[in-house]
């Protein structure tokens, strides 16, 4: 088919689009390294802006990476072997757990946060620390970690390697761990991709259960964006981005290589 | 042996079930009951419909959320379909941008907003360029509808193209043997065969904005939408019982509409958003 | 390595199954296999083969009452990993996330052991099965009968006295399965091991089996030798189902069994009308003189290896016949046959 006119329509409608989702974070990845933004890049480029978010708002930075893979840490414990049980006895109980699983993303960020504030905010050691913080983020992220493992366990016959292993002489947990877990590498890594990102972009959740103490970087970009001049936000940013656009990428490339594995298996 | 097994599975299952237990169900059955136990009693609930004031927030944040869905189906449908049929250079690249936002949190999409349709925004460049003044929309409803879509189109468009992958070539083809126009196999062969992740990714993003709180919080608008609404009663006015139960209700209606459309469209489609 | 003879004899005593969801898979079944034996489990699909594999394997529990016994052990509460068995599934079930070498040691890992001895007995198995140039090979870069050697050799490296194999060859193509069969029938003969072997494709089950066991809806049927289970079925299911079955009605009279096309000495006794059963290579193509039947041929059809003769005029219905002789037949040729009257059944039911 040679190229026709609705291709070209088509093609400048999504650059349209594309414009439109990059073009303003172009913007504020040069604002953060100008001078002075109402000048434009003129002024000249720099690094202060960066400088200065570091000094302030560098423990953001540290503590969003440390909760980050406390969240992995912990989904990994929890999704694995959960997507493992629902994917092995698929049946009423099952089905049930899987509405479950879906509520934390059904239901609004902030409404989640308010319920764990009501009810163990009276816990003054647990509220003021990370951990409280980490709870929100587990919760908000393990059905995508039980998701996408039991996907993958949906894509081919483990219980057939199960029972070979068996014949084999291998028990339960030697199965689980030698057999189940590696043959599912596709869909953990996936998961665990998506869990990190999207732990280092929670807000919704962090900004209702944060303490000064225990502000994360978006919590911190909400703070930049009230109260420092567009430059410093816009560096900001732009550590965020640095921060999460490695992570897209691998996610990207990951996860369509999932689907050509399955294609093969 | 299966008994035996059954035990090893339930072990493995515990932890998770205790966690979700303690840290979700728990305290949601804490709002619910906290909602109802304010200076209104269980007549909190009705408020959302009784007070001028919720009602307003409950429609806005509605037919916002509406709309967005709306546009946001038929962008990312043409971008989507278009994507996942044509290769030429670049695609890999385009595909790339267009899913970037997924990632950023709804703080990062109102200060994206603002560096669009802000006081210095480009939008405004644009206009002030063309001789028609700077047109300024990053804090009115304009300001909030950019950012809900800005949120919602790389995720749909995830979705169609998954579903695109699937459309059979043949129905199409067959079609056009039979003297169908683009158009009319649009609206014939592909809207069917999409249908389902249509309404799957519809019901996402309608669930996820309603239930948006950072793009809002960022710009700061008059316009009150329900989470801001709920923010504010807890977090100002300490008005505790209204916001648990304004949260429950919000919650209800973001869970009604995932469910429906898991009923509607199949839980498959659901599960692929 | 086993020496013939050396295999486990399988001893079922009122084994049934029913399934959670109440589907009976297997009635009460009692079975005997002989050490180094090769039973076939034969039968349409849903007939209850691949269960009885299964609780033979360990990986289902009979129903209560039935009991599992390896010579004079009494398995039945043994899981799988515990029965040392070696088995082969119909999709092969090969690791993807190791190699073929690692496939095949596998079990002796799990078995601690040692590495030199794994290796030494890896090497064997390479040899054995004819793999050696796939060692480090993945599975994915496998072809069909690659992977079935694999799997077979993954299941004979640890040594076990009794090899279950679920359809093995079904998954190949019928020029690769003619030739596997031949090899799979020589391995398990030379391994003395004591084999259970399911299958849905009867010229396999006659060529592998010491003994087939016939199966329909969950019940053996018949067990006994290929030949047996051929020319002697022993009921109107396994006449049915192995190969093609001529059913006559024919009256007895005077020593004779009277056909519209003719007569057939007959000694088995019995009177009157009765119903027989032959096979349509017992049917002999004759010359006139030495005919004891006569009739028409409607149909022919070339086979390549031998001809199928529809013969009309001869029996009540329809009569086929099978020739591997060279002549060519044309349909409303006259044709006479003989039938050697020992070769005639007669069923119960």
């Amino acid at each position: 088919m040679g190229r026709t006119r609705y291709f070209y329509l088509q093609l400048g409608f999504t650059l349209l689009v594309c414009a439109f989702l990059i073009l303003p974070v172009l913007m504020s990845i040069v604002a953060g390294l100008t001078e002075n933004f109402f000048i434009g890049v003129r002024s000249g480029l720099t690094l202060r802006w960066i400088g200065v978010v570091w000094e302030l708002y560098a423990p953001t930075i540290f503590r969003s990476m440390y909760i980050a893979l406390a969240t992995l840490a912990v989904t990994l414990v929890l999704g694995v072997p959960t997507a493992y049980v629902l994917a092995k006895r698929p049946g009423l109980v099952t089905r049930m757990i899987e509405e479950f699983l879906v509520l934390p993303v059904a239901i609004p960020g902030l409404a989640i946060a308010l319920a764990l504030i009501l009810t163990y905010g009276g816990f003054r050691d647990f509220r003021t620390s990370w951990m409280f913080i980490l709870v929100g983020h587990v919760l908000y992220t393990l059905p995508f970690m039980v998701r996408s493992v039991l996907a993958v366990l949906s894509s081919f016959d483990f219980r057939i390697l199960e029972e070979s292993a068996a014949s084999l002489g291998a028990g339960f947990w030697r199965r689980f761990f030698g057999i189940v877990v590696p043959n599912a590498r596709s869909g953990i890594v996936a998961g665990a991709l998506t869990v990190v990102t999207l732990s280092i972009g929670e807000f919704n959740l962090t900004w209702m259960l944060h303490t000064p103490e225990t502000m994360t970087l978006p919590v911190g970009l909400a703070d930049s964006y009230a109260s420092m001049r567009l430059e410093i936000g816009s560096a900001y940013t732009l550590v965020f981005f640095v921060m999460i656009i490695p992570l897209l990428i691998a996610l990207q490339r990951y996860g369509t290589q999932r689907v050509k594995k399955a294609r093969h298996a | 042996m299966r008994r035996r097994e059954n035990r090893a599975l339930f072990v493995m299952v515990v932890p998770a079930i205790a966690v979700g237990a303690a840290f979700f169900l728990l305290p949601l059955a804490r709002l619910a009951v906290v909602g109802a136990t304010g200076p209104l009693g269980p007549q909190a609930y009705l408020a959302v419909v009784t007070s001028p004031r919720y009602l307003e927030a409950l429609l806005s944040t509605l037919v916002l959320s509406a709309a967005v869905t709306a546009t946001t189906l038929v962008i990312a449908g043409i971008a989507g379909v278009f994507l996942e049929r044509s290769r030429f250079l670049g695609r890999e690249a385009l595909l790339s941008m267009l899913t970037l936002p997924l990632a950023f949190p709804g703080v990062v999409i109102g200060f994206m907003v603002i560096m669009l349709a802000g006081r210095t925004g480009l939008v405004g460049e644009l206009t002030a360029l063309l001789g028609g003044g700077r047109l300024v929309f990053a804090y009115s409803m304009a300001g909030l509808f950019t950012g809900y879509l800005y949120f919602s189109i790389p995720r749909v468009i995830l979705t169609i193209m998954a579903a695109a992958e699937k459309l059979d070539p043949a129905l199409e083809e067959a079609a056009k043997s039979l003297g169908a126009g683009p158009w009319r196999v649009v609206r014939d062969v592909i809207l069917p065969a999409l249908a389902p992740a249509l309404i799957a990714s519809g019901a996402i993003c309608f669930a996820t904005s309603m239930g948006a709180f950072g793009t809002a919080f960022t710009l700061a608008t008059d316009i009150k939408v329900l989470p801001i609404v709920i923010y504010t009663e807890f977090t100002l006015l300490a008005n505790i019982a209204m916001a648990a139960a304004l949260s429950i209700v919000l919650g209800a209606i973001t869970w009604a509409t995932l469910a429906a459309s898991r009923a509607v469209a199949g839980a498959t489609a659901a599960a692929a958003g | 390595m086993s020496t013939p003879g050396s295999g486990t004899a399988i001893r079922l005593v009122d084994c049934a199954k029913t399934f959670p969801n109440g589907t009976r898979a297997l009635e009460r079944t009692t079975l005997e296999m002989k050490s180094g034996e090769t039973v076939v489990f034969l039968g349409p699909s849903g007939c209850g083969k691949t269960t009885l594999l299964r609780v033979i394997a360990g990986l289902e529990s009979p129903d209560p009452g039935g009991r599992v016994f390896f010579d004079d052990e009494d398995v039945t509460a043994l899981p799988i990993e515990r029965r040392n068995v070696g088995m082969v599934f119909q999709s092969y079930a090969l690791f993807p996330n190791m190699n073929v070498e690692e496939n095949i040691a596998y079990g002796l890992k799990v078995h601690g052991v040692p590495p030199a001895r794994r290796a030494q007995r890896v090497d064997e198995m390479l040899q054995m099965m004819q793999i050696g140039e796939l060692r480090e090979r993945r599975i994915t870069q496998l072809s069909g009968g690659q992977r079935q050697r694999v799997a077979l050799a993954r299941a004979i490296a640890v040594q076990p006295r009794v090899l279950l194999l679920d359809e093995p060859l079904t998954a190949l193509d019928a020029l690769l399965r003619e030739r596997l069969r031949i090899e799979l029938d020589v391995l398990l003969h030379s391994l003395g091991v004591t084999a259970a072997y399911v299958t849905h494709d009867q010229g396999e089950a006659m060529a592998i089996g010491d003994r087939v066991a016939v199966m329909n809806q969950g019940a053996l049927i018949q067990v006994a030798s290929p030949r047996e289970i051929y020319y002697r079925p022993r009921s109107r299911f396994v006449a049915d189902f192995i190969g093609t079955m001529n059913r006559v009605q024919g009256t007895v009279r005077d020593g004779a069994l009277e056909l519209p096309g003719g007569r057939i000495p007959w000694t088995q006794g019995a009177a009157g009308t009765i119903e027989v059963l032959f096979r349509p290579n017992d049917v002999r193509i004759v010359a006139e003189d030495e005919a004891q039947l006569r009739g028409k041929v409607a149909q022919q059809f070339f086979l390549g290896d031998r001809t199928r003769l529809h013969v009309s005029g001869v029996a009540d219905r329809m009569v086929v016949v099978e020739t591997t002789e060279h002549g060519e037949f044309t349909p409303g040729q006259d044709i006479c046959l003989r039938i050697d009257p020992d070769t005639l059944l007669r069923l119960r039911e």
